[in-house]
């Protein structure tokens, strides 16, 4: 089973080079009558990373569940491996979901399940062999570092620890792609860095394509300038004045889409509230 | 001045008030109608999570037994004491034990074993699901494929109805235990013929309200625990606000349903 999802995903991405893993047209969306979202517009191509920044409560992570189908706009068009989830029924959207990994803020894992059950849960509903399970989830859980975790509960666990065991349960089925909501809230520097780190590690290994929402500069930022050394197996520095091509960012401020481009144009923007928000 | 002050604005307010607190009644009403369609769909539908059904009827059913028992046996004793007591001045003593079976049967066994199970149960599923809501749990649910309508809610309604109807006539069974005890060793019935008047006097109809009461009674119970605790926002605070709500509103469902059923009953049987 894993051997044909795997074939569908190689599919999908041969038959469509060119075309974006995320479409967002004119999408709006108002809660309680007030606006949240109003007319965004952009895309994520295959491969890329994108880096949703903007203030605390400006809408982010609601872009973020809404490029996953867990809400739905008030309008506009959101495409996501070219099918356009408004026409979608919940049913087809969890066949879609097969191929999203999603990282939530706090890790939302499950607190009555203990660490390998967490990140088997997928495996386990789609009744994968036990063996085959404990394979995948060891993997998974030695990509995050957190192998000797397996049998622990969440409750068991730091802050840092249920982002990375959440990571290892958005990854153990190889999705095409992976949706980051905030991963580094809340956390130490050094706890950041070490979850940036994996986000770079599964950037540059797996070519995921990515949206990662972000209120910290400095892993926005790390994540521009880094790349992963797969030889010596961590994240280094690109040489100075280089960046990560396929890393870009999108900035939101007051429900509006207001910065869509690369690390280079950000940097260089003469966008007042950009310029304050940089500073 | 004043009329047109409270012909204008005032009632204008007072109307858009109106106006928003009966749109949010119907999208209440409309979201409970959507959520327990498409939670009771998904018993056709493959995987059927047998598993969670009988986790839940343990949880349900099986932790309940204590409480029901207690209650069923208070219950038909004070039944016993009280009928015997008023009975007596009319020289009809030895009916108590057709009223207590009467009175568990048809009405107290049902009702008061749904409000014990309400009290623990939709309060237990209202802020266990809500404690997921807010911590994201079902939002990572849904976006690792799994629909919680189907996993969470389905087995939740399927196994208190079940365990429901059973409880009931384990509470009806130890309720006229209960008075068939206060009776003989209290108020010194012969027990003969307390059981015998128990027993002799329950026809088909008593039997059949009293069995249809907790399959309604459970749908009550489970569905309204479960939409309070799908539908809860605002945190810690809200899974508090959403255990209260779903404990009270099912409890008035089930007296106001109950008065329901009887005229019901009593239309169709005549009794």
């Amino acid at each position: 089973m894993a051997e044909a999802t795997e074939e569908k995903k190689k599919s999908w991405h041969e038959e469509h080079p060119d075309e974006p893993v995320i479409v967002f047209e004119n999408v709006s969306l108002s809660s309680a009558g007030h606006t949240v979202l109003d007319d965004i517009s952009f895309q994520l191509k295959g491969g890329e990373t994108r880096i949703l920044l903007g203030p605390a409560g400006v809408g982010k992570s609601v872009l973020l569940k809404l490029a996953n189908g867990l809400i739905r706009p008030d309008s506009g068009t959101i495409k996501v491996f070219g099918e356009d989830l408004s026409t979608l029924a919940e049913q087809d959207l969890f066949r879609l979901r097969a191929d999203i990994g999603m990282v939530f803020q706090e890790g939302a894992l499950f607190d009555s399940l203990t660490v390998r059950d967490n990140v088997a849960y997928r495996l386990n509903e789609d009744h994968v062999s036990e063996e085959e399970v404990d394979r995948r989830v060891r993997e998974a859980l030695r990509f995050v570092e957190l192998e000797d975790t397996i049998d622990k509960f969440p409750s068991q666990l730091s802050g840092g620890m249920r982002r990375r065991v959440s990571i290892a349960r958005a990854i153990i089925s190889s999705p095409q792609l992976l949706l980051y909501d905030s991963p580094t809230g809340g956390l130490d520097p050094i706890t950041s860095t070490t979850i940036i780190e994996l986000v770079i590690k599964q950037r540059d290994v797996s070519g995921t394509s990515a949206l990662l929402v972000s209120h910290r500069l400095q892993d926005a930022f790390t994540l521009a300038t880094h790349r992963f050394n797969k030889e010596a197996s961590k994240m280094e520095k690109l040489p100075k004045g280089e960046v990560e091509a396929s890393t870009t960012f999108l900035m939101l401020h007051n429900g509006k889409l207001i910065f869509d481009g690369s690390t280079m144009d950000l940097v260089h923007s003469e966008d007042p509230f950009i310029r304050e928000y940089l500073a | 001045m004043l009329a047109e002050g409270m012909h204008g604005r005032p009632n204008s307010m007072a109307d858009s008030t109106l106006d928003r607190s009966a749109k949010n009644a119907i999208l209440a009403l409309q979201d409970y109608a959507l959520l327990i369609g498409r939670a009771l769909a998904n018993l056709l539908r493959r995987p059927l999570y047998l598993g969670e059904i009988f986790t839940q009827a343990d949880s349900i059913g099986v932790g309940s037994i204590p409480i029901v028992l207690l209650t069923g046996f208070f219950t038909g004793g004070v039944l016993a004491l009280q009928t015997a007591s008023s009975l007596t001045q009319f020289g009809a003593a030895a009916i108590t034990g057709q009223l207590v079976s009467f009175s568990m049967i048809k009405e107290l066994g049902p009702v008061l074993t749904s409000l014990m199970v309400s009290g623990r149960n939709a309060s237990g599923m209202a802020s266990e699901l809500g404690s997921m809501v807010v911590t994201e749990q079902i939002d990572a649910m849904r976006a690792l494929g799994t629909d919680p309508l189907k996993k969470l809610v389905m087995p939740r309604i399927v196994s208190t109805v079940i365990m429901l109807f059973f409880l009931t006539i384990l509470s009806d069974t130890v309720g006229t235990m209960g008075g068939g005890a206060v009776a003989v060793f209290m108020l010194g019935q012969d027990a003969s013929q307390y059981f015998h008047s128990a027993y002799q006097s329950l026809v088909f109809s008593d039997i059949f309200q009293g069995l249809v009461k907790p399959v309604i009674f459970g749908f009550i119970i489970s569905t309204i625990g479960c939409f309070y605790g799908m539908t809860t926002k605002g945190g810690t605070q809200g899974v508090g606000r959403s255990t209260t709500q779903a404990v009270v509103v099912s409890s008035v469902l089930i007296i106001a349903s109950d008065f329901v059923i009887s005229r019901l009953m009593i239309g169709i049987f005549g009794k």
